[in-house]
């Protein structure tokens, strides 16, 4: 029996964990996929959010703004990319600026600092040289940051599992169902009974939901598709850009990347399929086209990789967390879309809040805000980079050439606490494989790692869990020992 | 900081060849550094033969080729670290690089000769719409696997892209048992050589699909199938022509890219076209000292004329390090210009027209060229029985019939030296039809 079961590993599942490992109790997490940050979490903008957009007084608006606060600190405690490089909002045309009126006032209402309207030509160019020649006027909002969504959702993981939450990967939820003084989860890999139940389920939240109360939601995956270009072209703009939100979401994002790469996107199109992660030639026209509006000469030929997320959209357009009237005990934190990431580190930490409040869990002792990460080699100083090879040589001999990436970085991956274990594990968490081959050299290395590290054959090596092995046969077999 | 005569960046056929001109000059101070676990580069995997014919006159495989020059650098005693990947260089000649032994180092060479050679295109580049699952591999990367490790990556396949990689795949996997359904190309005409054609896709049955190109690609997990379409002269699928082929594998042989963010970063000039830099005849780029070959400067058909381009670059090296070099000053930046050494007009441009798409060299220093000028170039289209023409000004001093020229194979002329003088304004390379 456990305390606490969080269905998904995704950042918002993460972030309840990591929320929950201040305090003692017995937790889990039961995730689908072989790994965190499989779904939403990882096909996303990246964009830490002012907090202008949402309507004052829903959730949305609350747990942006607080989300939006605590991100950066955060982020140092953890380790992870966080750039606060700020956000303009472009309108090309001075006589639809009420546009940017009314995302001021309602940045007001729900409380973002340091807004303001440009108007001043030679200032907006100033603070933004390859904005489009059409752009008129801008919403600048200073608080918006980009922050890398792996390394977030990977590190509030990494933090619980250091304090004893249990991670149950390739762990698919099949029936929920109340039992005295908790509820029985039914899953692919048997029967899990707990206290209390947080439902951080993505795009499935609405099926968790649903088998539990009587007060029904609905989820439709909102596709976005994006494009991703080199690194170095993020310095083509020095701000998130956006243009005027339409109905369907804030509309196509040109915005550096934590890591120095150009991301164009996202589209907006509902579809049925909750898996339905592929790109189409319209939506990345669309991207290609949409981007070009509001910023000039975007060096489209570097574009490296492009990919679909799908955002959970509830009918209610709002989040929707907490417990159900009908269903206490079952803790939802259901239509998680933009600002989802900015929002995460606040919800999870609200509901481990009130969790530990109705269990009535201590304190835990241990509970350390700070991570240690992991070493990247790149980042270091000339010196700190000369002494880590002489101590560890693995990390002089470069596997990824594109991100330059060491094996000791891939090793580390490998081994830390919530180890990789797929190519795509591997480059969530190094990045190897991310840059502009798209694993073109390394990934036949990586995979003699993950073998070498996992005990296992390189035939067993798969791209990202599942049936996603990357070689069906093995050739001479006659000559291998 | 250790300090060399010439360092040359990439131990591959380019590399080699140029270290081994670079010695037969009399320079000792050469280091070759490569970030591979051995000397020879793409051409290890390569082990089909038809290297060597211009050569050697034999025809060798890929590792038998670089084998050659291997032997040649190791009997002329060239130093070489292997494992050991460049990390920045700069246009006074500094190299920083890692390795397990040395961790990171920097050292001054007097020149850096660039042969880092090129990567293929990936999926990414090209934006092909559909699911990411495994199964998709850029040409080279199965090679390595199939060739180099010993793995199949897949069992029924489809190929994107009629560059030489995947040509030699398409018969490399077959070989191995896999059933490859068809290639399919862009463009109405291959991007590879015609012998690759006919050894590794007629002699197998194995369709390519001229103007096709890959509309859908489906499977979560590994790929499931692959639909192609035919496109029209605007290259955009037509509808109704869609074909889904159930596959497991898809290869991409969708272009080569020079990799050329190490050259980047020193500010020199680059050639949009080539994705290389701009050189002049003796290959130097606009910084002195720094000269390029190989594909790293522009994609070569043959690896012949990478041996020859990069010996050319070696010798050059090595006349520079013989004469009184002079290193830029510390404070000079982008644009820089390129040496004129002492008698030597300033370079002219060649221009191109009439479907050349480029000329390497880009520049010549039309007086005195000590040897005559060889000038490789690729034309945009396929051309039959057309004339390949040079002419110093206004005078047609080349005509050359040809009875094709395809983009997928580099061709060539030579500019006999006395035909170019201090006089000389323009030197113009362009394709006449009959």
């Amino acid at each position: 029996m456990f305390d606490v079961i969080i269905i998904g590993a995704g950042v918002t599942g993460a972030a309840a964990a990591w929320g929950l490992a201040r305090f003692q109790g017995k937790v889990c997490v039961l995730e689908k996929a072989e790994d965190v940050c499989c779904g939403t979490s990882k096909a996303n903008s990246g964009i830490v959010h002012a907090g202008f957009d949402a309507i004052p007084g829903t959730r949305k608006a609350y747990y942006n703004i607080e989300g939006s606060r605590m991100m950066e600190q955060l982020c140092k405690n953890l380790k992870v990319p966080y750039q606060r490089c700020g956000a303009l909002v472009v309108c090309d045309d001075l006589n639809f600026s009420q546009g940017l009126e009314e995302l001021y006032q309602k940045g007001i209402a729900n409380g973002v600092e340091g807004l303001e309207i440009i108007t001043d030509q030679k200032r907006l160019r100033e603070l933004e040289p390859n904005i489009s020649p059409g752009a008129a006027a801008a919403l600048y909002a200073p608080t918006s940051a980009v922050v890398c969504p792996f390394e977030l959702n990977l590190a509030m993981a990494e933090q619980a599992k250091q304090q004893g939450t249990e991670f149950y990967f390739n762990t698919e939820v099949q029936e929920i169902e109340a039992m005295e003084g908790g509820y029985r989860l039914e899953t692919s890999r048997g029967r899990f009974e707990s206290r209390y139940v947080v439902n951080a389920a993505g795009v499935y939240a609405d099926y968790f939901h649903n088998m539990v109360s009587e007060k029904k939601i609905h989820i439709t995956p909102r596709k976005g598709e994006y494009c991703l270009l080199d690194k170095g072209t993020g310095s083509h703009v020095f701000h998130t850009i956006f243009a005027l939100p339409d109905k369907m979401g804030k509309g196509v994002l040109v915005t550096p990347t934590a890591h120095g790469n150009l991301l164009l996107g996202p589209t907006a199109t509902d579809i049925e399929n909750r898996e339905g992660v592929g790109t189409t030639a319209e939506g990345l026209e669309k991207v290609m086209a949409d981007s070009a509006h509001h910023v000039r000469d975007i060096p489209v030929r570097q574009v490296i990789t492009s990919f679909a997320g799908l955002r959970a959209h509830e009918d209610g357009d709002d989040f929707i967390i907490g417990e159900p009237k009908d269903a206490p005990g079952f803790y939802d934190c259901a239509g998680i879309e933009s600002p989802g990431l900015t929002s995460a580190p606040a919800i999870g930490k609200e509901a481990a809040e009130v969790i530990a409040k109705a269990l009535c869990l201590k304190e835990n002792p241990d509970f350390s805000e700070l991570r240690k990460g992991q070493v990247h080699l790149s980042e270091l100083t000339l010196e700190e980079q000369r002494e880590l090879i002489r101590k560890d040589p693995a990390y002089g001999n470069i596997i990824c050439r594109c991100e330059t990436i060491s094996e000791g970085e891939i090793r580390d991956a490998l081994r830390s606490p919530l180890g990789a274990k797929s190519l795509d594990g591997v480059k969530r968490r190094t990045r190897a494989g991310m840059g502009r081959c798209q694993g073109g050299f390394c990934s036949p290395r990586v995979m003699e790692l993950i073998a070498r590290e996992r005990g296992i054959s390189q035939e067993e090596v798969t791209k990202a869990g599942g049936n996603s092995k990357v070689i069906l046969a093995v050739t001479k077999e006659g000559t291998r020992e | 900081m250790k300090t060399y005569d010439i360092v040359i960046v990439g131990g591959g056929p380019a590399g080699l060849a140029a270290a081994v001109a670079a010695k037969e000059q009399g320079i000792d101070k050469i280091l070759i550094l490569e970030r591979d676990a051995e000397l020879g580069g793409i051409l290890n995997q390569c082990i089909h033969n038809g290297f060597g014919l211009h050569t050697f006159q034999e025809e060798l495989t890929g590792p038998e080729y670089a084998g050659r020059f291997i032997d040649q650098v190791k009997e002329l005693g060239i130093p070489y670290l292997l494992h050991t990947m460049v990390l920045h260089i700069d246009h006074r000649k500094r190299v920083t690089y890692v390795n397990q032994q040395d961790g990171m180092c920097q050292i001054q060479a007097k020149s850096l000769i660039l042969a880092m050679g090129c990567r293929e295109r990936s999926r990414g580049a090209l934006n092909i719409p559909g699911y990411r699952p495994a199964g998709i591999f850029s040409a080279g990367t199965a090679q390595r696997l199939v060739n180099m490790e010993g793995y199949l990556p897949g069992k029924k396949v489809v190929i994107l892209g009629s560059g030489d990689i995947g040509l030699i795949m398409a018969r490399r996997m077959t070989l191995e048992g896999a059933q490859v359904e068809a290639v399919a190309e862009l463009m109405p005409y291959s991007g590879g050589l015609k012998r690759n054609i006919v050894q590794c896709l007629d002699d197998f049955q194995i369709p390519l699909l001229l103007s096709h190109t890959v509309v859908r690609i489906e499977g979560k997990e590994r790929l499931r199938s692959v639909t192609l379409a035919q496109v029209g002269q605007d290259r955009k699928p037509i509808p109704g022509t869609e074909r889904t082929y159930e596959c497991d594998t898809l290869l991409l042989s969708v272009g080569l890219v020079p990799e050329n963010e190490l050259s980047r970063e020193t500010g020199m000039k680059m050639n949009p076209v080539t994705a290389g830099p701009v050189v002049d005849e003796k290959l130097s780029t606009d910084i002195r000292g720094i000269f390029a070959c190989g594909n790293v400067l522009h994609v070569h058909d043959l690896v012949d004329y990478v041996s020859e381009e990069a010996g050319a670059a070696g010798k050059n090296a090595a006349e520079y390090v013989k004469r009184d070099h002079d290193q830029p000053e510390e404070g000079k930046t982008a644009p820089y210009e390129f040496e004129q050494e002492p008698g030597e007009s300033a370079p002219i441009e060649i221009v191109v027209r009439g479907g050349v798409r480029y000329t390497v060299p880009a520049l010549i220093h039309a007086r005195p060229p000590k040897e005559d000028v060889t000038i490789r170039f690729r034309v945009g289209n396929v051309y039959r029985n057309c004339y390949v023409a040079v002419y110093v000004d206004e005078e047609r001093i080349l005509r050359r019939k040809k009875q094709i020229m395809a983009p997928g194979e580099m061709e060539t002329v030579v500019v006999k030296k006395e035909l170019l003088t201090g006089q000389t304004q323009t030197v113009t390379v362009c394709i006449e039809e009959a």
